[in-house]
């Protein structure tokens, strides 16, 4: 008898809606429970690190790896995954380009400690109590693993084969990547999965004419109209600098496309993408005018990186650089 | 990039400055500044692109990210655009990245656009010289590029 290919989910820095996205599959979960022999998903059952440890290297055949690396058990499982996986997938927006956890990064431990464990008005902590990475107390030592400086993405961490975006990865995307892995269909090792590759405008059904906006709304602020382009209508959308395969689903609810499929093909920075585009399209030579309509875009780093900080161009670059002072071997800053 | 236009030399810190100029106004400015032997800083190195508009943001955070110091972006004056308008949706996405930067870090004052027609060479000359004093007091930008001649080493 032939043994079952096996199947690891881990989640690391994320919500946990990407394990939603895969028992999204409804019934079709019993098949990849029948296909495959799942060894980890600490998510949906008791699984334990040391059986994983056991295991020979390259013994996982898929490996299923959502979140991003903010601490130190997380590089630890992405260190291990990627030695007992044949095939590590960067599963998920916060994996492939950092997420909504990424966005930490325009801040670093010390102040977001401040902010949780002193500042935050829930909080009382009048000794200043802070996570510590070991504790005696009577029964022996606990520990807790160390919280890093910065939000890395996956494949800043460890080599992975394939990405898949979304936050989460839509149903359909997940069922055709994994119908592609059962039979074999998988594309070259490096390449985006269970995406497209033309833009989400491509996708978004919403009738497109003339990008001319005199003043920029926020969702709330007025009712859109259902059948016209969101950015036509002054509503700050990621459409045009997005990924599509997602089927937009935001856009046919009135809500603008907030970018989390992460850039098309050859786009390195998607922030920059968003940013120029937005800047195109205001229709106003005025520079006083255009101050104050561009007020009106309250958080623009989180408007243009909200999904990808980690991997976006200047952050990759400190990432570079801590790992030099940090003694690590890095490669030389290549040709983007 | 030459690396070695990145280390100090006798005359302290020299600044690695990119400018991008347009085909039809900033770049024949220059070329007025060279032809009219007008002398300015050398720390720039220009590329020229068929409109200040083409000027992509991609292009200038990669610049950063590679460790460039500060970048200048050339166009025709408003109104001027050989392309109508241009050098206006340059001042847009130039202003709304500028918001941006000094969130990632770096001082927008490292981000400078600046009208210069082909008949101000002189212009282009002081624009010049004037950027590369601003850059040479705020110091060098400390990114990318310094880790490249670091692990080259």
């Amino acid at each position: 008898m032939t043994q079952k290919p096996k199947l690891a989910l881990y989640w690391a820095a994320s919500c946990g809606g990407c394990e939603i996205a895969v028992v999204r599959l409804y019934a079709k979960i019993l098949d990849v429970a029948d296909f495959f022999d799942i060894v980890l998903w600490p998510c949906i059952m008791d699984f334990k690190y040391k059986d994983v440890e056991a295991l020979p290297d390259k013994s996982i055949d898929l490996c299923l790896f959502n979140g991003a690396i903010r601490n130190s058990e997380q590089e630890y499982m992405a260190h291990m995954l990627r030695d007992k996986s044949k095939a590590l997938v960067a599963f998920g927006t916060c994996a492939y380009t950092g997420g909504i956890p990424g966005l930490a990064n325009v801040a670093n431990r010390e102040t977001i400690f401040q902010r949780v464990y002193d500042e935050t008005p829930s909080t009382v902590n009048a000794e200043g109590t802070r996570p510590q990475l070991s504790y005696q107390v009577p029964e022996g030592e606990l520990t807790l693993p160390e919280f890093y400086d910065s939000v890395r993405t996956l494949a800043q961490v460890v080599p992975v084969e394939y990405f898949v975006p979304g936050c989460p990865p839509v149903k359909e995307q997940v069922e055709g990547v994994i119908q592609a892995v059962v039979e074999g269909k998988l594309p070259a090792p490096g390449s985006v999965v269970g995406a497209s590759d033309k833009t989400v405008c491509d996708d978004c059904t919403r009738i497109k004419e003339d990008k001319r906006i005199r003043s920029v709304y926020r969702p709330y602020e007025i009712v859109p109209d259902a059948s016209r382009c969101l950015l036509e209508q002054g509503i700050i959308c990621a459409g045009p600098a997005t990924r599509g395969g997602c089927g937009a689903p935001c856009t046919s609810v009135n809500m603008p496309c907030r970018g989390c499929y992460g850039p098309p093909p050859n786009v390195v920075d998607q922030g920059a993408k968003l940013l120029s585009a937005v800047a195109s399209i205001i229709d106003i030579q005025d520079p006083a005018e255009f101050e104050r309509v561009t007020q009106a875009i309250p958080d623009l780093l989180g408007t243009c990186y909200l999904f990808g900080l980690p991997a976006s161009l200047l952050y990759r670059v400190r990432h570079q650089r801590e790992a030099w002072h940090a003694g690590e071997t890095v490669e030389p800053a290549k040709a983007l | 990039m030459r690396q070695e236009d990145l280390t100090m030399n006798k005359n302290g810190f020299e600044p690695l400055i990119l400018g991008f100029a347009c085909n039809w106004c900033t770049y024949a400015g220059a070329d007025l500044a060279g032809t009219s032997r007008i002398q300015y800083p050398p720390n720039i190195r220009v590329i020229r692109v068929m409109c200040s508009g083409r000027v992509d943001p991609t292009f200038i955070l990669k610049a950063f990210a590679r460790g460039v110091d500060g970048v200048l972006i050339g166009g025709c004056h408003p109104g001027d655009c050989h392309y109508i308008e241009g050098n206006h949706k340059a001042r847009r996405r130039i202003e709304l990245l500028r918001n941006m930067l000094g969130d990632f870090g770096i001082e927008p004052e490292r981000l400078r656009l600046e009208w210069v027609s082909a008949s101000e060479g002189a212009r282009f000359a002081e624009v010049v010289a004037d950027f590369t004093k601003t850059i040479k007091e705020m110091g060098p930008l400390k990114t990318g590029a310094q880790i490249a001649v670091e692990v080259a080493k």
